[in-house]
C-alpha cells in the first residue's frame, strides 16, 4: 500500500503512522456531554468498503493526511491535507 | 458416530468406508429459541454449551460461508492462560481448564498439545516484569516458571543468545500452554452441538435483525426470515456490520493480522516461543511447518491479507531471534480480520435490545478463548446473568471508564492495540 502525501507525493506506507478513523476531525465541544465523547473516542462505523482515515506523515513532512481508501481491497482513492478538510467544514 | 482407537483400527483395515458426516447439514426452520449469528469457533462452542449445560437445543447457528471458515480456521493455534489483569486472568484460566478436558468431553481429537510456551526477556527490568506476571499467573492458580539463560540454552539451543540489541536473559515458561489443531476444534464443537439437536445452517447470511418495541424478534437471512426469542451476535471481524443491523455502533475497529507457514521440516522447535520485543512468536506444527506471526499491520482492513512492510518486519524479527530459520522457505501467508477493541480485551454482554447478546472484541487472541467464550456466552444467553469468569467483559466499560482491561498498558485507544 502506497499513500500519496499532498505535499511530498506518493510514498511507502511505512512513512506514515495510522491514527485512526477520520472522526478525529469532528472533535466534540468540551461541554458536549459524555455520550458524544464516548461515541467520538470509542464507537466506530468500521465499514467494509470505502472509509476515510487519518494518517500522520511521520517520516516525511509531518503533515496530517485524510486518506480515502477501500478497506476490502486496500486501494487508496485520494488524499487531502487534514487542515484543508478541517477548514472546509462549516 | 463415536471415535475410539478400536474404530480407527477397524476403519483402517476396511478401507475407511464407514466414516460418515460429522454433523447434519440442516435447513432453517421458521423459528428457534436461540439464533446464533456466526458459525466460527465461538459461535459453535456457544451452541454446544447452550445444549449441554443449559438443555437449550432449539438453536440455530447461521453461517454465511462454511463452518469454521473464518478466524478459527486461520490462526496460529496457540492456547495459553498467562494474562495479568483481573478479568482476563480468571477467564483464560477457566478456558484453559476447558481445553484440558475438551477431547474427552467432545470425543474428538483436537490434537491439543501442551508443549509449553516461553516468553523471552532481555533486560533486568523485563525480568522483574516477568516475575510479577508469573506471580499473578500463579495466584490465579495456573503455572509459570522463571527460566534463566542456562535453562534456555539447554531447551532452546537455536536462539541467538548474544544479539547486541536483544540479548536473551531468560524467559517465563507456562508448561500447560501449547497448541491445538484449529479446524478440529470447530468441527468437534459442531459435531457435539449437532448431535444434541442444534441446527447448523451454512451458506445462510444474515441481512437484517428484526427488533420491535426494543426487543429482538428474529433475523432476515438469504434463506428467509427466521423468528427467534434470543439472538447472539458472534461474528468476530464482522461485528461492526452485523451490529449495525441492530442500530448499534461498537467500540471496535477491524484490523489485519498476518501469519506465515514454512515448508515442513524435521522437528526442531519443541515449544511455543514468544519474542515480545520483536512482536514475533513461533511454533512448529505436527506436519513440520514453522507457524509464526507478528503484530497487526495497524490500519483498518477487511482484506484478509496484509502488506509487505509487516511481512518484512516479521521475517527480520524471526532472523534476529533464531538465524537458523533463514533457510526455511515460506509456503504461505494469510491475514485474519481482527475485531480490535480500544483496550485490547473482549466483550461478552447484553445489548440495549432485549434478547440480543454480543460476543466480540477478541482482538488477536480469540483462539484460546473458544471454549471459555462459548461457555460464558451460553451462560449469559441462557440465564441473563454474567458468568463469573467473564463478568468483566462489559460493553459499557468504555463509556463509563470503569473496568478497562488494557493488558499491554498502552492506553485505551483504537490505534494502540
Amino acid at each position: 500500500m502506497r499513500i500519496s502525501c499532498p505535499i511530498c507525493g506518493e510514498r511507502d506506507r511505512r512513512e506514515f503512522y495510522y491514527v485512526g478513523d477520520a472522526v478525529a476531525l469532528n472533535r466534540p465541544a468540551a461541554d458536549a456531554g459524555p455520550e458524544a465523547w464516548d461515541d467520538y473516542l470509542h464507537n466506530r462505523d468500521n465499514l467494509a468498503g470505502e472509509t476515510r482515515d487519518l494518517w500522520y506523515h511521520e517520516s516525511g513532512c509531518a503533515a496530517w493526511v485524510v486518506v480515502t481508501r477501500n478497506t476490502v481491497t486496500h486501494e487508496v482513492y485520494h488524499t487531502e491535507l487534514a487542515s484543508d478538510v478541517r477548514e472546509a467544514q462549516p | 458416530m463415536g471415535f475410539s482407537g478400536w474404530r480407527v483400527l477397524k476403519e483402517g483395515l476396511t478401507g475407511n468406508r464407514g466414516w460418515g458426516a460429522h454433523w447434519r447439514d440442516a435447513a432453517p426452520k421458521d423459528a428457534y429459541d436461540v439464533v446464533i449469528i456466526g458459525g466460527g469457533g465461538h459461535g459453535l462452542a456457544t451452541a454446544y454449551y447452550l445444549a449441554k449445560n443449559h438443555g437449550i437445543t432449539n438453536v440455530a447457528v447461521l453461517e454465511k460461508g462454511y463452518l469454521g471458515g473464518g478466524n478459527v480456521g486461520r490462526n496460529t493455534t496457540i492456547v495459553r492462560a498467562n494474562y495479568f489483569l483481573p478479568g482476563n486472568s480468571e477467564f483464560y484460566s477457566h478456558s484453559l481448564k476447558l481445553w484440558e478436558g475438551m477431547e474427552a468431553d467432545l470425543n474428538y481429537n483436537v490434537m491439543h498439545s501442551q508443549r509449553g510456551q516461553i516468553s523471552l526477556f532481555h533486560s533486568d527490568g523485563q525480568r522483574d516484569a516477568a516475575v510479577r506476571r508469573g506471580n499473578a499467573i500463579i495466584n490465579q492458580g495456573d503455572d509459570a516458571e522463571l527460566l534463566g539463560r542456562a535453562d534456555l540454552k539447554r531447551m532452546l539451543p537455536y536462539l541467538d543468545f548474544d544479539s547486541a540489541r536483544f540479548p536473551i536473559h531468560g524467559g517465563i515458561l507456562q508448561r500447560r500452554a501449547g497448541t491445538a489443531r484449529h479446524d478440529a476444534v470447530a468441527w468437534g464443537y459442531a459435531r457435539g452441538a449437532s448431535d444434541r439437536g442444534v441446527d447448523l445452517i451454512q451458506n445462510c447470511e444474515v441481512t437484517g435483525i428484526d427488533i420491535e418495541g426494543g426487543a429482538v424478534k428474529g433475523v432476515q437471512t438469504t434463506r428467509g426470515a427466521i423468528r427467534a426469542k434470543k439472538v447472539a451476535i458472534i461474528v468476530a471481524g464482522r461485528s461492526g456490520q452485523v451490529a449495525a443491523m441492530a442500530g448499534m455502533r461498537l467500540p471496535i475497529e477491524s484490523h489485519v493480522l498476518q501469519a506465515f507457514v514454512t515448508e515442513g521440516l524435521k522437528p526442531c522447535i519443541d515449544h511455543v516461543v514468544s519474542f515480545g520485543m520483536g512482536h514475533f512468536y513461533i511454533s512448529q506444527s505436527d506436519k513440520g511447518g514453522l507457524v509464526f506471526g507478528g503484530d497487526l499491520d495497524f490500519y483498518a482492513s477487511y482484506a484478509a491479507r496484509g502488506n509487505l512492510p509487516m511481512m518484512e518486519h516479521v521475517m527480520e524479527a524471526g532472523m534476529t531471534l533464531m538465524p537458523m530459520i533463514g533457510k526455511a522457505r515460506v509456503l504461505r501467508s494469510w491475514g485474519g480480520i481482527m475485531d480490535m477493541t480500544p483496550d485490547g480485551s473482549p466483550i461478552i454482554d447484553k445489548t440495549d435490545t432485549d434478547g440480543l447478546y454480543i460476543d466480540c472484541g477478541w482482538c488477536y487472541g480469540g483462539f484460546k478463548a473458544v471454549p471459555g467464550s462459548g461457555w460464558s456466552m451460553a451462560h449469559l444467553v441462557a440465564t441473563d446473568t454474567h458468568h463469573e469468569p467473564a463478568a468483566r467483559f462489559r460493553l459499557d466499560r468504555f463509556r463509563t471508564g470503569r473496568g478497562l482491561m488494557d493488558e499491554e498498558g498502552t492506553g485505551s485507544q483504537h490505534n494502540l492495540h
